[in-house]
């Protein structure tokens, strides 16, 4: 496929506008040198991948991203950056000195061409098959599939996952409780 | 006892009948006769999770246990000695296929006979008493829970090796024991002397094991199998030009080297005392039913080959040499010995060595019947003198004295368990050692010739020394004035009890195999595949009884001269030395010397000297170089910033402080710099999975 | 559409997670770019379900255990970057070399 071919694509055109907008807000999430900002352009970059993940037809992993990710990770972060007191505002202290920055940035653009590399060389030009015209079922996945998949196939993993999450959330509670020091039990005591 | 009604086992039982020629498979009590080595060994690692929830924090599910072994052993024992069992269940694990010797198979299997019968009882029933015992003992330990698992385990090993029907089952057994001896020695692992005791004992065996490796598999490849029956299979055929004949001796020396260092014979048995350091529950389980006693229990198992004139029968010089003088050089050394435990623990020496030494002149009746007493009274023994330690909170003797008025019951039983171990008629110590002196003499006198009759005299002189050390333990513990500082007390019933219940074995169990009179012993171990082929004793040796005990009352006698009179003038420790002797004693024959300065230390130093001459010279030079490239590449970055080509300055700049930058990045303790090295490590290796 | 142009977004995402996991400081950014990566783990295995049109839905169902297990991981970090920050007082992975002991 040539790449004349390539950009008459339809798709295509809405695939670059979302994969320039996800590359460029992760790229200012590993940059900015502002808490909050980082946070609100992962949202944008989560976007995109549950933009990108409606293109590719999978409906359900695109809303379970925007209800999962954006809707509650993400206050999370919010909440642990206001209680560990990260500081607000313009910071220039958020990264490493360049000493570190220039070999990770090596390593990591290495790590890039490596995987890039060993893709481009095992799918070449293998195309995902398009919605062929009129038949707009072709290539999307309805949710009800996906249930079935998850309930019969798959139903054992999903238990173990039900199973981890209860664990991280008594973990969570356990490692974030704060323990009462003394003072503050002996102080409970005579109020009561 | 299955398909026996009740009635007959006891009219049989009475009877005495020789039931040697009717063996049978033992039922389904046998079939079941997995559940005594794989229930605890799961036990274990239940109370490892949930003993801290459970009732009385795991003791129960540990006793529970050892009570579940106990009943199923007495079971066994008690069917075996009315019909004779030979069972061996097996279940193939996987079929490794054929090698270069042969199929070879591994197996997880059974087996109930008679000597496995045997060790069950014991390990069962002296295993009960004493978990009942650690619960007083280690009541205010603080890895309470974690004790009752390790020791749990501690059983469950010696259950596998002992249940084992084949070399390879056998040494998982025998490595579970050691690793388990290893957390239970190092307990009190705060105090840096224990941890190194644990890894003392640990490494001695492991030197050890070498030997049992090698000999199992020269027996392996040989046999092409490793299954017992397959091995005494072939020595009972007595084909004199097998493969096995031709090695038979380095491999009976090898697997007995093995044995050496389990059951702590001379020069392997440095561990042994050591080994105190753990608690005194541990001692006593180590000491009578587990442990040590699996070397004895190992040549016992192939006692045939040992026995086969084609085959290892050499070796039976070597081991009654190593067992006559364990048993007289360790009972020297309790002579003199100030911790209770520590002479404990030099008189297990002594004993073991006469279990040796009986399996050296071919007694494996005898050998093994000392081995079974002596799993009473020496857990007596380990109890009483942990009862002590409870009340007085010192290992050592100079501490007690006087005792006897405080701590009565404990004073009675460890009195009685001091008689059975010297050998006083008629407890079972008397029985067993006196068939062992029996057995030595008949093989004087029937080809062990001039190096038996040696070792005939060695034993009695160790009977005498055997006496005159316990005298001595009973003087200044229990006799005289109280010389420590804290306030005795008689221990718990929890305590006290499981010594009564131990006084009961030690009193009786010599009734099991009195000779012309009762063979239930010597029957009840004559049940296996392969018969063992040895000598035993049918009437009692009335002169050696006599010179035995005679030897026995002479040790008690100039004990009582010695210490009586220290005791009654209450001298602060004992006074007794003799010149020349005592040094050597005092010292261990210099033996722990001889392998810190003759083994440990040469090893030791080159090669920490080595590491550190790798370490300062290529490891240094690697850093060294790589600082003076990036200082060199620094000083070619000067000259070209002298020379003002501005670009490349920048390049090069970067290129150095890159440089410098990676090599502070080796070490400095932070996740990222490691996670670098990590992903750069993955790419790294993925280009090269790629190219190559 | 080329199965390729959505795996080398994935790497190239990945790639930025990586990045980003070595060089910032304050440990809740660092939590952040691994949600980068897990992100670009899930693009690769919706586009892997697509192109093999796999009619269990396979890659899908997994990038939903991915983003179920990514939750759970943030739950946890989060906790442990406070519990840090409560010890420390400080949320700066500089801070944390007690590996270097």
């Amino acid at each position: 496929m040539i790449l004349t071919d390539w950009f008459t694509m339809p798709e295509n055109f809405v695939y670059s506008a979302i994969g320039v907008t996800m590359l460029a807000t992760a790229y200012r999430v590993v940059t900015t040198r502002n808490v909050v900002h980082a946070v609100l352009h992962l949202v944008a970059a989560l976007a995109a991948s549950a933009a990108l993940f409606l293109l590719l037809g999978a409906e359900f992993v695109a809303w379970t991203v925007v209800l999962v990710y954006i809707g509650a990770v993400i206050v999370l972060f919010l909440f642990g950056i206001m209680i560990t007191r990260a500081p607000l505002g313009v910071e220039t202290e958020l990264s490493h000195p360049r000493r570190i920055r220039i070999p990770a940035a090596i390593v990591s653009f290495a790590l890039f061409l490596v995987i890039g590399s060993t893709m481009v060389g095992a799918f070449k030009d293998d195309v995902i098959e398009p919605a062929p015209q009129g038949t707009m079922e072709f290539g999307i996945t309805r949710t009800a599939d996906v249930g079935q998949s998850i309930f019969q196939r798959f139903v054992i993993p999903f238990e173990v996952v039900s199973v981890l999450l209860l664990a991280a959330l008594i973990g969570a509670i356990v490692l974030a409780r704060k323990d009462p020091t003394e003072e503050e039990s002996e102080a409970t005591g005579t109020m009561r | 006892m299955i398909g026996t009604p009740i009635f007959d086992v006891f009219s049989t039982l009475l009877a005495g009948v020789n039931h040697a020629s009717r063996f049978n498979d033992g039922g389904a009590l046998a079939a079941g006769a997995w559940m005594i080595p794989v229930v605890p060994m799961v036990m274990a690692f239940l109370i490892v999770f949930f003993g801290k929830r459970s009732p009385w924090k795991g003791w129960v599910m540990a006793t529970g246990t050892m009570l579940f072994v106990a009943i199923y052993g007495m079971a066994l024992f008690l069917m075996n000695l009315v019909e004779g069992i030979t069972y061996q269940g097996s279940v193939w694990l996987s079929d490794v296929g054929t090698t270069a010797f042969g199929v070879l198979n591994v197996e997880w299997g059974w087996m109930v006979d008679g000597l496995s019968i045997m060790m069950y009882f014991l390990v069962g029933v002296v295993g009960v008493l004493i978990f009942w015992y650690a619960r007083g003992y280690m009541e205010d330990d603080v890895r309470y829970t974690w004790f009752f698992a390790s020791f749990t385990l501690f059983a469950g090993g010696m259950l596998v090796l002992v249940s084992a029907p084949n070399l390879i089952q056998l040494i998982v057994g025998w490595e579970l024991v050691g690793v388990s001896s290893y957390l239970l020695i190092g307990h009190y692992w705060e105090e840096h002397q224990n941890s190194s005791a644990a890894i003392k004992a640990f490494m001695t065996n492991k030197v050890a094991d070498v030997g049992l490796f090698v000999g199992a598999i020269i027996i392996g490849v040989s046999v092409g199998s490793f299954r017992f029956s397959e091995i005494l299979g072939v020595v009972e055929g007595e084909s004199g030009d097998s493969t096995l004949a031709k090695y038979a001796f380095w491999a009976g020396l090898a697997i007995f080297i093995g044995a050496m260092g389990k059951s702590a014979q001379f020069p392997l048995h440095v561990w042994l005392p050591d080994a105190m350091a753990g608690p005194t529950p541990v001692s006593a389980l180590m000491h009578a039913a587990t442990m040590v006693t699996a070397g004895v229990y190992l040549i016992g198992r192939l006692f045939p080959f040992y026995m086969n004139d084609l085959f290892a029968s050499d070796v039976r010089t070597v081991i009654i040499i190593v067992g006559a003088a364990t048993l007289l050089l360790a009972g020297l050394l309790a002579l003199v010995q100030d911790d209770i435990k520590r002479v404990l623990a030099y008189s297990t020496l002594s004993q073991l060595g006469y279990m040796t030494a009986a399996m050296g002149a071919g007694a494996y009746t005898a050998g093994l019947f000392h081995l079974f007493t002596h799993g009473f009274f020496k857990a007596l023994l380990f109890l009483g003198a942990g009862s002590i330690i409870h009340a007085v909170h010192s290992n050592n003797m100079s501490d007690m004295g006087g005792l006897r008025k405080y701590m009565p019951r404990t004073f009675w039983t460890f009195l009685i368990g001091s008689f059975a171990l010297a050998g006083i008629f008629p407890l079972a110590g008397f029985w067993s050692k006196d068939e062992i002196l029996a057995s030595i003499q008949y093989d004087a006198s029937h080809g062990g010739g001039a190096v038996a009759s040696t070792v005939l005299v060695v034993a009695i002189i160790g009977a005498f020394v055997t006496a005159l050390y316990m005298t001595r333990t009973v003087y200044l513990t229990f006799f005289g004035k109280y010389k420590g500082d804290a306030h005795p007390h008689e221990s718990p019933k929890t305590m006290t009890l499981p010594m009564v219940g131990l006084t009961i074995g030690a009193v009786g169990l010599g009734a099991l195999n009195i000779p012309g009179i009762t063979t239930w012993f010597t029957d009840s171990l004559a049940a296996r595949f392969v018969a063992p082929g040895d000598h035993h004793a049918t009437s009692i040796e009335w002169v050696l009884a006599i010179i035995g005990t005679a030897a026995a009352l002479a040790g008690i006698a100039l004990g009582y001269r010695l210490w009586h009179r220290d005791a009654a003038i209450q001298r602060d420790r004992d006074t007794f030395r003799i010149p020349v002797l005592y040094p050597l004693l005092e010292n261990k024959y210099y033996i722990d010397d001889f392998y810190m300065g003759n083994i440990i230390r040469p090893v030791r130093g080159p090669l920490a000297r080595a590491v550190d001459w790798f370490n300062s010279h290529i490891i240094d030079s690697v850093v060294n170089g790589a600082g003076y490239l990036a200082r060199g590449l620094g000083k070619t970055v000067y000259l070209f910033d002298q020379r003002g080509i501005d670009g490349v300055i920048n390049v090069s700049g970067f290129a150095a402080s890159f440089a410098g930058g990676m090599l502070r990045l080796f070490q400095t303790g932070r996740v990222q710099h490691y996670a670098i090295m990590i992903f750069a490590g993955t790419v790294f290796l993925v280009v090269g999975l790629i190219i190559f | 559409m080329l199965i390729n142009q959505f795996l080398l977004l994935g790497a190239a995402l990945f790639s930025l997670g990586v990045y980003g996991v070595l060089t910032r400081k304050n440990a809740v950014l660092v939590l952040l770019s691994v949600e980068l990566m897990l992100a670009a783990v899930n693009i690769n295995l919706v586009a892997f379900d697509r192109y093999f049109v796999d009619t269990e839905a396979a890659g899908q169902v997994f990038a939903l255990f991915v983003i179920t297990v990514a939750a759970a991981e943030v739950g946890i970090g989060l906790a442990i970057v406070l519990l840090i920050f409560r010890v420390r007082k400080s949320a700066n992975v500089d801070e944390f070399d007690l590996m270097k002991l």
